[in-house]
């Protein structure tokens, strides 16, 4: 340190690069330890799942106790159910959200839409999977693929509708100016300017709803249940990989707990994985 | 203000020299006692003024006068937010484009407007200008094609990028994308031009070029330009508007507007006494 006796008031100088010293070494601190448990939370999986990964943990189905076998069934179970939630959330989730952006921006109905999304947002899944089995498996009667996918479906809608609306509200006003001054009507502007221009977000949002969703176990075990066996039929119960891995990791069988390992680095791959494209894809525009 | 509308009207029936075909004049546009509101708040006060084919009208005036707004009410961008209205009469060709009943996308496609940011469309080159023509006409491939060669050559671009038509709009220099939303703009069509301080974000070589163009395009369209360069204005317009205080102060031939200001505050303005 030069020239601090130059300063009108070095102590003040001093204590004010004390504070920042202080500030700076607990911003590390407080990184290290959320990073410090991302990198254990890895290491672990990939400690203890790395070893049962084989190529029959995706051609074989899920194991009665003690014997050997795979995780297609669940795998399979929970791509179609998430494909299907997807298909169901960002319609809903997109049109949503562009209602908010584009049309009734600064309307009531838009407040109060705005305020009970952000309420589902932050809402404990289980309440989504009670809320769900209350609508479709107990009047049905019984679990169902189509339940699970609904569940699913209403975690995914409200991360839609928030990246939808953040997205658009990207977009600059100057862009809707231009497309308004040759003559484009409302419809075709959100369409073909504001829908291209917020395209990469919005595709961001659906990634990390899939992300969201894709470990979720709590909706599914009210809804979707479970099923040993290959199954497709979304109108009865079908696996999951989370809810596999719920039921083999708390089992006393070594074949089951492996498996659940195995299961749970799976997921997290994915949703790494997912994260990083959903990533790669906002940075690239 | 009356007054100094009344004025260019004498002068312009004046008599001209002889050997000279005297210039007849067509309203485009004839602004009547126009009033423009952001929610209670009046921007723009009594506006009278004509706009007149195939010439271009500068708008001047110190900041915040309401150059912009009344740009705005000519296509009626301001519709797009609520809150913002204007009272009075704009004729378009005789018609009352601020009525109701006025088709606002038709309105707007015969009306164009050139904005101070440039503002390419999120999409290649050549979609920037086909698209506008897709969507008022039902044109084969090869006619588009044609279509958006003629509308990059008017806008002085097409040596630029006709070997990239592909690339996107967002990737050209500022310039370049200021003349694209030109290109786009002439490729609808239409009968007005509206540029709102066209240049301000363009360097000397671009505004040139740009100046050119405006030069060119008056042949065909009526132009309205908003500047806050009196040179400019000077070099590009047929007639200036000198506004204060959401109010048109002094209307006339831009010779006799940079000359012979008749009020007081125009001449303090010009000669940057003020604004
Ligand atoms: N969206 C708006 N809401 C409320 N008032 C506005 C809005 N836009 C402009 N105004 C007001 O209207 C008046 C005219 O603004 P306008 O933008 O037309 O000025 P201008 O002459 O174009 O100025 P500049 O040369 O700075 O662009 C100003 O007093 C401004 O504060
Ligand atoms: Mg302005």
């Amino acid at each position: 340190m030069t020239g601090t006796d130059q300063l009108a008031n070095p102590a003040l100088y001093r204590r004010r690069a004390r504070r920042n010293r202080l500030a700076v070494a607990l911003a590390y601190a407080a990184t290290a330890f959320g990073v410090g448990w991302i990198a254990v939370i890895l290491a672990v999986l990939l400690y203890k799942g790395i070893g049962g990964l084989s190529l029959a943990v995706f051609t074989e189905m899920t194991p009665p106790p003690g014997a050997a076998g795979g995780l297609l069934n669940a795998i399979a179970g929970s791509a179609v159910m998430t494909l299907l939630a997807v298909l169901i959330g960002t319609p809903v989730g997109v049109l949503a959200g562009t209602y908010l952006s584009e049309f009734g921006k600064h309307d009531r109905v838009s407040a109060i839409v705005r305020f009970v999304n952000d309420i589902l947002l932050s809402a404990p899944s289980v309440v989504v999977g009670l809320f769900v089995y209350e609508i479709m498996v107990a009047p049905m009667g019984h679990f169902s693929g189509y339940a699970g996918a609904v569940a699913l479906a209403v975690i995914v809608i409200p991360v839609v509708v928030r990246t939808t609306e953040d997205m658009l509200n990207l977009v600059p006003d100057t862009m809707r100016e231009a497309a308004a001054s040759i003559g484009l009507p409302r419809s075709h502007m959100i369409v073909h300017i504001a829908y291209r221009a917020a395209r990469a977000g919005i595709v961001t949002g659906i990634l990390l709803a899939v992300a969201r969703v894709s470990g979720e176990t709590a909706p599914l075990l009210f809804t979707a249940l479970n099923n040993q066996f290959w199954s497709m039929n979304m109108n009865g119960p079908m696996p999951s990989l989370p809810v596999v891995i719920f039921q083999f990791a708390l089992s006393p069988f070594a074949e089951w707990q492996k498996l659940a390992w195995t299961g749970a680095l799976i997921i997290t791959v994915t949703v790494l994985g997912l994260s990083v494209l959903a990533r790669s894809l906002t940075h690239r525009r | 203000m009356s007054a100094s509308v009344q004025n260019v009207q004498i002068q312009l029936d004046a008599p001209v020299p002889a050997g000279e075909a005297p210039e007849i004049l067509e309203e485009k546009i004839s602004i009547r006692n126009l009033e423009f509101f952001y929610g209670d708040s009046r921007a723009l006060k009594k506006i009278d003024l004509p706009l007149y084919s195939r010439k271009v009208t500068a708008f001047i005036g110190p900041s915040g006068c309401g150059k912009s707004t009344l740009l705005r009410v000519l296509n009626r961008m301001y519709d797009l937010y609520p809150g913002q209205r204007a009272t009075g009469e704009v004729m378009l060709d005789g018609e009352n484009l601020l009525s109701p009943s006025v088709d606002i996308n038709l309105l707007r496609a015969r009306v164009g407007m050139v904005f101070q940011k440039p503002t390419p469309f999120p999409m290649s080159i050549y979609e920037n200008v086909a698209f506008g023509i897709r969507l008022y006409e039902d044109l084969p491939k090869n006619e588009i094609d044609a279509r958006v060669e003629s509308a990059l050559r008017r806008a002085a671009l097409w040596d630029e990028v006709k070997d990239k038509l592909g690339a996107a709009g967002q990737a050209l220099s500022g310039g370049q994308q200021q003349r694209l939303c030109i290109a786009r703009t002439v490729a609808v069509r239409p009968e007005v031009i509206l540029f709102d301080e066209p240049c301000s974000a363009l360097d000397p070589i671009s505004t040139a070029k740009i100046e050119e163009l405006i030069d060119e395009l008056k042949r065909d369209y009526t132009i309205v330009i908003v500047t806050h360069n009196m040179q400019q204005a000077a070099r590009v317009s047929d007639f200036t508007t000198f506004m204060y205080l959401g109010e048109v102060v002094e209307f006339g031939p831009t010779g006799t507007m940079f000359t012979a200001p008749t009020d007081r505050r125009t001449q303090d303005y010009i000669t940057g006494r003020f604004g």
